[in-house]
């Protein structure tokens, strides 16, 4: 239970550590960011949109630092996070509530696909270390240097332009609504696949590598060597004894660089122009949309942080030791 | 337990790993077929940052009628929809790429040393705090938050962009130093240290830091491969000034241009393969590094293709012992005593069980890059919560 709460108060505290970030990078900035803005929009702004930039950015004169402060929680409490510039005058939230779903969906699943998958295989591999299975190390070691997006480009041209298979842009059939219909999942599944593909692809060779290394290292130790002289059954001492145990590191690490990997799928998005996270944030990008920018990145880092919290209790209920009290 | 003497003559191909003199040891690095290979690689594409705005057969911005041109004796990569010469968009964009890469990693290094560290030298409630900054940091997903930050700084240019990358970067190298330092810190050579009245600065500089040479090194070269990945992804997808070349401002114009749907695949392939050849260039080195360090995995390394010859069914934990005629099924023998299996630069000392959980943590390849490479350490508190 400790433990637990441990684990706990810390997330919280990254929540609010990342949340007070998000308020404070817009005010370190030198010059006006504001004027800037106005300028890059040449007039297109409205003056509702000017006067929620300069609380944006805290240059509304009447107040403190701390009043806007408290204003901004009092503000995020209630789901508030500004209005986006691009599709004035929609409330950021209900853009993000929208794209959401979609990355969740996409990311989400591919992430754990792409881990699970990679585990095995690194199971395998480092189980038959000096074998043929090392020759397949320096292609997963140059998998791993690829960044996401190429990937997905590279994807694109093959299975899109050259022999088009999938669809090279969109999360459903324009054709269809949003729904729960055969029809839309159906589409939306079609529409996933390229995507999802890329981002197992790229994310598995590190879960590879990272699991082999850690089975060559768990293998000798001792309780492996017991277990093979007992004469268990060679699939009992893989998976049981050496993987069980080589598995630890690899499931914390993956609480810690869920992060990393979201920052990379993001980007895949954005070539897919899946209606993801990731997508909202690249067209904020494209037009200067700053509230849009920052929300996107509180959601993003929310999610993370409840993902990793989840797979530090999937780590606590694995390993024993750390449900120890004291 | 011992080990029949190099039953299948591992001496035949490594004699000079066994003379073990100091000076060929540090040459070791080098040795290694995969630092090497990396090594080379890297050293290419560093030339090339040096002088390959010189090399370049055209201006990356002359604009001319030669409008999407395939590969061709003129444009050897072909050219954009502008009639621009890829290939001089790729000799003046290394430079970039690579400035971005070394600095990023240096600064990022500094900060990862100072406080990775200092947490683990100080412990007790200092520990607790840096730690705590760690994690935050390692947590919060860093390609959003350099996002917000580097959108926000007008024309954010190469300098700007390795600062912002070293600040948010740092934290896998500090987490993976404070531990190698918590568990140098109890080991019998620096209580001699402070037994002999030597002064902090001292301990630290000259007693724990050379310890750390190897993970210092390969936090290094984590942090410039998640910087190289940074920069490229940040220019793709036009936060950074895009008229300022690196290879993510060519697949930033190719992406923008439409050059997929055109079929343009000279424009945005070789810019790919560029990155990739870098980050796998820098992944080799420090796969390089680990095996030097880790015995475990340098022996797994050095007798693999050994066995095959010998036509050795390698099984996990143990090596085979060849007794020559007889049997088909080698019997096997425990591996991790081997003579020569601790000579990593971590010293020897008390506590073992402790040491080995804290050196795997330390010294499994590193940091993940922007493409998500899974880290591999256990959570120290974890660690720390287990043995002590």
């Amino acid at each position: 239970m400790k433990y637990f709460l441990r684990r706990l108060g810390f997330y919280l505290f990254t929540a609010w550590a990342a949340i007070t970030l998000n308020f404070f990078i817009p005010r370190m900035l030198p010059g006006d960011p504001v004027q800037s803005l106005i300028n890059k929009f040449q007039g297109r702004l409205n003056t509702d949109a000017v006067e929620s930039l300069y609380v944006l950015f805290g240059l509304d004169e009447n107040r403190t630092v701390w009043q806007d402060y408290l204003a901004y929680l009092n503000n995020l409490f209630h789901g508030d996070l500004g209005i986006s510039f691009t599709y004035f005058p929609t409330p950021v939230t209900q853009i993000l509530t929208q794209s959401l779903p979609w990355t969740i969906a996409l990311v989400g699943l591919s992430t754990i696909i792409g881990f699970v998958l990679g585990t095995l295989a690194g199971v395998g591999l480092g189980w038959r270390r000096g074998t043929w299975a090392d020759n397949l190390l320096p292609i997963a070691n140059f998998f791993s240097a690829i960044p996401y997006f190429w990937l997905g480009i590279i994807a694109i041209a093959l299975f899109a332009v050259a022999w088009p298979a999938f669809p090279a842009a969109g999360g459903y059939d324009p054709g269809t609504l949003p729904g729960w219909n055969m029809e839309f999942i159906g589409g939306a599944i079609y529409h996933g696949i390229l995507p999802a593909l890329t981002i197992i692809i790229s994310s598995i060779s590190g879960w590879i590598l990272g699991m082999r290394n850690m089975m060559v290292t768990v293998s000798s130790e001792d309780y492996v060597t017991v277990a093979q002289a007992k004469g268990l059954p060679e699939r009992k001492v893989m998976f049981g004894y050496a993987a069980r145990n080589a598995v630890l590191p690899s499931i914390s690490g993956f609480a810690l660089s869920l992060g990393f990997i979201v920052g990379g799928t993001l980007v895949a998005e954005m070539v897919f122009s899946y209606p993801g996270i990731g997508y909202m944030l690249f067209q904020a990008i494209g037009s200067k949309d700053y509230p849009l920018m920052q929300g996107a990145f509180l959601v993003v880092t929310i999610s993370v942080l409840v993902a990793s919290m989840l797979a530090d209790f999937v780590y606590a209920f694995l390993d024993p030791r750390t449900r120890v009290e004291g | 337990m011992s080990v029949q003497a190099d039953p299948i003559g591992l001496t035949e191909v490594e004699p000079a790993k066994k003379t073990g003199k100091k000076g060929k040891r540090s040459l070791g690095i080098l040795r290694n077929r995969k630092a090497l290979i990396g090594l080379i690689m890297l050293a290419f594409f560093l030339v090339l940052a040096l002088i390959g705005p010189w090399l370049a057969p055209h201006d990356p911005n002359a604009v001319t009628q030669d409008s999407l041109q395939p590969p061709s004796a003129d444009h050897w990569l072909g050219t954009t929809n502008t009639g621009q010469d890829i290939f001089s968009q790729l000799l003046v964009g290394t430079r970039g790429v690579m400035l971005v890469g070394l600095l990023a990693g240096i600064l990022a290094t500094m900060i990862s040393v100072i406080v990775g560290v200092t947490a683990g030298f100080l412990g007790g409630i200092g520990d607790e705090l840096l730690s705590l900054l760690a994690n935050v940091f390692l947590i919060i997903p860093a390609l959003p938050l350099i996002i917000i930050v580097a959108a926000l700084v007008p024309s954010a240019g190469g300098v700007t962009i390795a600062l912002i990358i070293a600040l948010t970067g740092w934290a896998w190298g500090s987490r993976v130093l404070r531990a190698q330092t918590l568990s140098l810190r109890k080991r019998d050579f620096v209580e001699a240290a402070r037994a002999n009245g030597e002064p902090m600065w001292r301990i630290i500089f000259f007693e724990i830091m050379p310890n750390l040479t190897a993970i210092i090194a390969s936090g290094f070269i984590g942090t410039a491969i998640f910087a190289i990945l940074s920069e490229v992804t940040l220019a793709f997808i036009g936060v950074t000034s895009i008229s300022e070349w690196n290879w993510g401002t060519i697949l930033f114009w190719a992406q923008s241009s439409q050059a997929l749907v055109l079929g343009a695949w000279w424009w945005f392939v070789p810019a790919g393969l560029c990155i990739a050849a870098v980050g796998t260039s820098l992944t080799l080195i420090n796969f390089g590094i680990d095996e030097f360090v880790n015995p475990r995995l340098r022996n797994t390394a050095a007798s693999a293709s050994l066995l095959r010859k010998k036509g050795i069914r390698a099984r996990i934990g143990f090596t085979p012992v060849y007794r020559g005629g007889g049997s088909q099924h080698p019997e096997t023998t425990r591996d991790d005593d081997r003579p020569d299996a601790d000579t990593g630069t971590t010293p020897r000392g008390g506590a073992r069980r402790r040491d080995a959980a804290q050196a795997d943590d330390a010294t499994v390849p590193g940091r993940p890059a922007a493409s998500g490479l899974p880290t591999n350490s256990r959570t120290t508190t974890d660690t720390e919560e287990v043995t002590a």
